[in-house]
């Protein structure tokens, strides 16, 4: 760190990177739909200027079907995903059954509302479990709770509001549930400088966890499916 | 007793030579000489009832409660040692918060049943506390409905959640028995204390794993068991306690809460009426029964 003014310059030796700033999640959003939910974000980790990691993957799976979005701190968001996934095993063990999403969004809170002076961290929690469906919720910065329809976060939501309350339909099909986040993540990469890269996608159901992947040399038309 | 004298018993956590851990038998032993305390599980909740024997006629009627709140869905009636019964239920309430301050939801009765469990088995492992001596019973009711995190803002969608599986296993009512020894299971009818071997001969005849039980009927069950399970210490007088745990649509709407008093009556005076039923049909079978007397024995 020493010779470094601002976090993310340039130092004599080349690139330096600044683990304690490295910020992810720029862009991600989660949505309710007629089978279950969907998680999408893009893929840029930036350490100021510097595009630290251009094909992150920022939906990260907690349980069998509860998945997250991080946005924030990279180190605060993993290490949070990473204790509240221990506990969920934990859990499953324990009271031989499958943690519902509720489980999972309680102990997100517990630990970014107890923790909100050490930590910069704003999740969207995704999860399908048989009796309760899918849902979302979305823990901002001081680590209050929210239940939503669909949630949108990080630095690049800023300018999907407009597209996501205009094109937002409840009871989607998976296509136009895919449609609608792909969609939407497409613009916040294109006006936001501090989104890009890859659109990731997570589809969570009965029949378990899809991954989908669109690249920008398609205009993020495809591939697609990829598991 | 043949382990007099071996000095197995003197300690806790040591085993005799066969294997056994007299101090765990002693504390159940205690157990068996308290008031019969029982419980009932039916489909749509379940009851709590217990025997108290008045021991001074000082005593105020109505007061000193046996069956204890651990949280809005779950209660604890026990037999033994009432300061250890005590004692069990704060931990139980203990339990029950800590559950909610992590999970931001009601504890399930299973997994209740489980930590008291294993809290209890603690109290045999070690030479400088002794078991408890106490059985209780835990009954409660898991939510049917979908429950919010605690303290959530918002709803989701307005059409409700997508995906959800018709009859997804929902919540429903819990009983379990937890012994001295930490031993536990779960129960169709529990019974415990002095009258624990009439109380479970009438609780088997109910067929209560068939679900064709009410709450209600449960209720009149209930008090008419505690009575039955008296007659064997007639000479004294008791006091009977129920509380009672019924579904969301039911009376107590998913709550722990005692059995309001006019039920209760209803219950004491039909319990009474078909003891009362049992001697006179009894005498008259007697009278025309002329060897009734040999038939009688068993």
């Amino acid at each position: 760190m020493v010779g470094h003014g601002a976090s993310g310059m340039l130092g004599e030796d080349g690139i330096h990177v600044d683990m304690n700033h490295l910020k992810s999640g720029e862009v991600n959003m989660a949505i309710n739909f007629k089978d279950g939910v969907i998680l999408g974000a893009d893929s840029r980790t930036t350490t100021g200027a510097y595009i630290a990691n251009r094909v992150t993957d920022k939906l990260t799976q907690v349980h069998d079907t509860i998945w997250c979005c991080r946005s924030g701190s990279a180190a605060d968001t993993q290490a949070v995903a990473d204790i509240v996934s221990y506990h969920l095993n934990m859990y499953s063990i324990t009271n031989n059954e499958a943690p519902s999403t509720q489980v999972a969004a309680s102990l997100f809170q517990e630990l970014c509302y107890e923790n909100k002076d050490m930590l910069s961290a704003g999740i969207i929690i995704a999860g399908y479990d048989p009796r309760h469906g899918g849902q979302v919720y979305s823990i901002p910065l001081g680590g209050s709770l929210h239940k939503q329809p669909y949630s949108i976060g990080g630095s690049g939501s800023t300018y999907i509001y407009g597209y996501c309350d205009a094109n937002w339909k409840e009871n989607m099909t998976e296509e136009e549930g895919i449609n609608f986040v792909r969609g939407a993540l497409r613009e916040a990469i294109k006006w936001d400088g501090s989104s890009g890269g890859v659109i990731r996608l997570v589809v969570l159901t009965a029949k378990g966890a899809q991954r989908h992947l669109y690249l920008p040399d398609t205009d993020y038309t495809g591939p697609g499916f990829t598991n | 007793m043949t382990s007099i004298g071996t000095g197995y018993d003197l300690s806790n956590s040591v085993f005799s030579p066969d294997g056994r851990n007299f101090q765990v038998e002693y504390a159940a032993k205690a157990v068996e000489n308290g008031g019969t305390a029982i419980g009932i599980r039916c489909k749509d909740g379940v009851v709590l009832a217990v025997e108290k024997i008045i021991t001074s006629k000082l005593l105020k009627p109505g007061a000193n409660k046996r069956i204890a709140t651990v949280d809005r869905h779950v209660g604890i009636v026990s037999a033994g040692l009432v300061p250890d019964g005590r004692h069990f239920v704060s931990r139980a309430r203990d339990e029950a918060a800590s559950w909610r301050s992590v999970y931001k939801g009601p504890i399930p009765v299973s997994a209740l049943s489980n930590r008291l469990g294993s809290y209890v088995q603690a109290y045999t492992l070690y030479s400088s506390v002794r078991p408890f001596g106490v059985t209780a019973i835990v009954g409660g009711w898991d939510s049917e409905a979908e429950l919010a995190v605690d303290g959530q803002v918002g709803s989701g969608p307005k059409s409700g959640s997508g995906g959800k599986v018709d009859g997804a296993r929902a919540g429903g009512p819990g009983l379990y028995m937890i012994e001295p020894s930490g031993l536990y299971w779960g129960y169709y009818g529990a019974a415990t204390g002095k009258g624990r071997q009439a109380a479970k001969a009438e609780l088997e005849k109910l067929d209560l794993s068939s679900g064709n039980l009410s709450l209600v009927d449960a209720v009149k069950e209930a008090a008419r068991i505690i009575y039955v399970a008296h007659e064997d210490s007639k000479d004294k007088d008791f006091e009977l306690e129920m509380s009672w745990i019924s579904s969301l649509d039911g009376p107590t709407h998913g709550r722990h809460e005692e059995v309001p008093k006019q039920l209760l009556e209803e219950a004491e005076k039909a319990a009474k009426r078909s003891l009362e039923g049992e001697d006179e049909e009894e005498e008259e079978v007697a009278k025309d029964g002329p060897n009734q007397g040999e038939r009688m024995e068993e």
